[in-house]
């Protein structure tokens, strides 16, 4: 009997810390299928973030580096950079990218460093117990947005794709979501991409996934899903913002 | 037998690069140096010095606080180090920029009017060379061809043409 | 060989080249600037990377990216910004990564100031960042000295697979002195049991980390990683004895006061008071043995530092207290004097 369907090569056979519901599970799968497609995993290394894809270097199957909260661009740069023949990419959450680690995100991409970033973007703190991140929609109830996010006191969102489109050293920024099978069809699309132009040299690449957290939401994962769908697609509008390859050939 | 050697005035005035000269005889002449400068907001315009150190024997502390030998380019540096020159010391001071007499009769103090005598020999900036020349006539510290092949060493590439003025001016300051 | 006269934060950079180094992360802070000029200058030309990071956080993270891949990877700093590098030090020795990191010492604490200060000992070798671990430190006292570290340094934390320090200060960084530079092959180790530069499907997958979410593994890591830790104390101290087989009274210091002490010792010697100097040229592991050995005539000790007393804790330590040690000090990026230090051994050592 043909095969159809199997788990990517790249990923690790073993349960997932991941709470029920959760959807790094998809966005680990979608960015292995892509190393497995292009072969690359033995000349991959991935940097995990803190927060919960912290222990994400036990599930992908090339080499692994543990950076520092926000610091996974800079461990990046340092792979990157002295091993120029590798594929590098980083795993990151909302708060490890665009709270502590803004800095390293903002000047890894205007260095136009030649990785990829794989950005999940829940609009909240998850590991640590749900706390508000720079990307709580104004609000959001959060346990540090007891009455929910008050731009007047917390200030307002960090749209990352819409920032970082536009620094020069960006070749592709762009938000995409699985909330659905087309859009998760989309999103491999897009990692794939991001991949594409590490290859071809082309410079940093972002790949922003809108993602759930049933959990800190207090949702069940359809609800959150429904959130999603309803909530932050509108504030987070999925599209490319940026890609260099736009006006190419093919490349529409 | 070591040699302290302080030299202080505005920075601009070629201080680091008049200690940088010293430094490289020592190293022509296969002696133990050292060179420190001053560091930090003086060395945009306010005041600098540089301490060198020329000995047989490693270096202890090379920061110069009682010179053997002072190069003092303007009137605050003056004050500031002629009364810890060590008794028996030779001071070179710019005459020009400097309206003092010395009255410690304990060292040799050395008026040269080296800004004046840079301008009138279209040696611009080269008050600190000429002094240079004075001191090596006065102290034998070294010869007039080490500093020559200090100067050689000293000198970027970039502005290789400025050697012989530098020359010129070590030999006028050797004459005055 | 030839000599060659060079800043010492010149010849700190062009020692690590020649010692394999092949990247040099760095972001721009006085006194060590000509380090990370030298380094834009040099690097790229010898087959290396040079990048100016964002920050001082960036760059120790872009070092811990770099040497997890098994290249031999370096970044260098001034106080305040070595701080800001605690982090990432923490990171480099929980996940047993070997590197360089250079702090030429300026006044503190806070911004400070920028002349020659020693007051960053406790901090390198007590707290380097959060956690049980340590680090090499070295402390060289000349420019030629700053040469020969960069290798040592390089091959101990290889080595031992931990980070390593040169502890130098703005007066070593800013000084020019003849250097020679040996030639020399540089060591190479082998990393391939551990780096993350890529499975090429012949191994397991590598991962560089420190986390231990269960209290029992990271409980056996740390131990084990002191284990390690105990075969360093054992084979990798260093000390400089100086007239100290009759010496009455023994002079401790570390780094450019050393140099300034020696002078006083040698004037105190002029005038018949029995002095001597140990000078540590490791900090971690500091020279336990080598310290007793140098007190052993000695009736009373006096530790001399560009701080208000730090170092001092592990002199007294070393020899359990059991002879008196004076300190004499200065601070804020003020280099003590022969003078005053002459002073001080003839108030101790002249009385006898």
């Amino acid at each position: 009997m043909a095969v159809v369907f199997e788990r990517p090569k790249s990923l690790i056979d073993v349960s997932t810390h991941y709470c029920p519901g959760c959807t790094h599970g998809i966005v680990h799968r979608l960015v292995c299928e892509v190393i497995d497609e292009m072969g690359i995993e033995g000349d991959t290394i991935g940097i995990c973030p803190v927060g919960c894809s912290v222990m994400a270097y036990d599930y992908f199957n090339c080499d692994m580096i543990e950076a520092p909260h926000g610091r996974a661009p800079a461990v990046a740069t340092g792979v990157k950079r002295t091993n120029p023949d590798k594929y590098v990419f980083t795993y990151q959450g909302d708060g490890d990218l665009a709270a502590i680690g803004t800095c390293e995100t903002v000047h890894s991409a205007t260095r136009g460093e030649n990785i990829v970033v794989i950005f999940i973007n829940n609009t909240i703190y998850g590991m640590t117990g749900g706390q508000m991140a720079p990307t709580t929609i104004p609000g959001q109830v959060t346990q540090t947005t007891p009455y929910g996010r008050d731009p007047e006191l917390a200030g307002y969102p960090v749209r990352v794709c819409e920032m970082l489109s536009t620094l020069t050293g960006t070749a592709l920024a762009q938000r995409v979501a699985v909330d659905s099978v087309p859009h998760i069809r989309e999103a491999k699309k897009a990692i794939r991409k991001a991949f594409e132009n590490q290859k071809a040299g082309r410079g940093f690449s972002i790949i922003e996934v809108l993602s759930t957290c049933p959990t800190n939401w207090g949702m069940t994962p359809i609800e959150a899903i429904k959130r999603l769908q309803d909530e932050m697609i509108p504030y987070y509008p999925l599209g490319v913002y940026k890609d260099i390859t736009a006006n190419e050939e093919g490349n529409k | 037998m070591t040699t302290e050697i302080l030299l202080a005035g505005f920075g601009g005035q070629g201080i680091l690069f008049a200690g940088k000269i010293l430094a490289y005889c020592g190293l022509m002449d296969s002696k133990e140096l050292s060179w420190l400068p001053s560091y930090g907001p003086e060395m945009r315009g306010g005041t600098c010095n540089c301490s060198v150190c020329i000995s047989d024997k490693p270096i202890g502390s090379p920061l110069v606080v009682a010179p053997d030998i002072l190069i003092a380019m303007n009137q605050p540096s003056y004050d500031k180090f002629i009364n810890v020159v060590k008794p028996n010391g030779k001071v070179f001071v710019d005459s020009t920029l400097i309206d003092s007499e010395c009255d410690r009769t304990d060292i040799d103090c050395f008026f040269i009017p080296s800004s004046q005598l840079a301008d009138d020999n279209g040696l611009k900036g080269g008050s600190n060379i000429i002094l240079l020349g004075k001191l090596i006539k006065e102290t034998q510290l070294f010869t007039l061809d080490t500093m020559k092949a200090a100067i050689e060493k000293v000198v970027p590439p970039s502005k290789a043409h400025l050697i012989a003025n530098n020359f010129k001016a070590i030999e006028l300051g050797m004459n005055n | 060989m030839e000599r060659n006269l060079m800043k010492g934060n010149e010849a700190l950079a062009e020692a690590a080249i020649r010692a394999g180094c092949k990247c040099f992360f760095g972001y721009p802070i006085t006194p060590q600037t000509e380090l990370a000029a030298y380094m834009a200058k040099r690097m790229h030309k010898a087959g290396g990377v040079f990048l100016q990071a964002e920050s001082e956080i960036a760059a120790i993270n872009m070092v811990l990216g770099a040497a997890s891949t098994g290249v031999r990877a370096m970044t260098s700093s001034s106080s305040p910004g070595v701080s800001l590098k605690a982090e990432g030090i923490s990171y480099l020795a929980g996940s047993d990564v070997p590197a360089l990191i250079i702090n030429v010492q300026r006044g503190g604490p806070g911004l400070g100031g920028i002349q020659p200060s020693q007051a960053d000992y406790w901090q390198a070798t007590r707290a380097m960042g959060h956690g049980d671990f340590h680090i090499l430190v070295f402390a060289p006292s000349s420019v030629q000295e700053m040469v020969d570290m960069v290798t040592k340094a390089f091959d101990t934390a290889d080595k031992y697979r931990m980070p390593a320090m040169i502890l130098a200060d703005g007066l070593l960084g800013q000084m020019m002195e003849p250097v020679t530079f040996p030639e020399i092959t540089p060591n190479t180790y082998d990393k391939s049991s551990w780096a993350a530069d890529g499975h090429k499907f012949k191994r397991e997958h590598h991962i560089i980390n420190s986390l231990y979410l269960q209290p029992d593994g990271l409980e056996k890591t740390v131990v084990e990683r002191f284990k390690r830790y105990e075969i360093v104390k054992a084979n990798e101290t260093d000390a400089e004895l100086y007239l100290t087989d009759d010496c009455d009274i023994l002079l401790c210091a570390y780094g450019a006061t050393a140099r300034v002490v020696k002078s006083a010792v040698n004037s105190a010697r002029e005038l018949g008071i029995k002095a001597g100097m140990f000078r540590p040229k490791t900090l971690w592991p500091f020279p336990v043995n080598e310290l007793n050995k140098a007190a052993e005539s000695a009736s009373v000790l006096l530790d001399v530092e560009m701080s208000m007393g730090q170092m001092i804790d592990d002199v007294k330590l070393a020899i359990n207290c059991s002879k008196p040690v004076h300190f004499f000090g200065r601070t804020g990026g003020i280099i003590p004097t022969p003078a005053e230090v002459l002073e001080q051994i003839k108030k101790l050592g002249g009385a006898k």
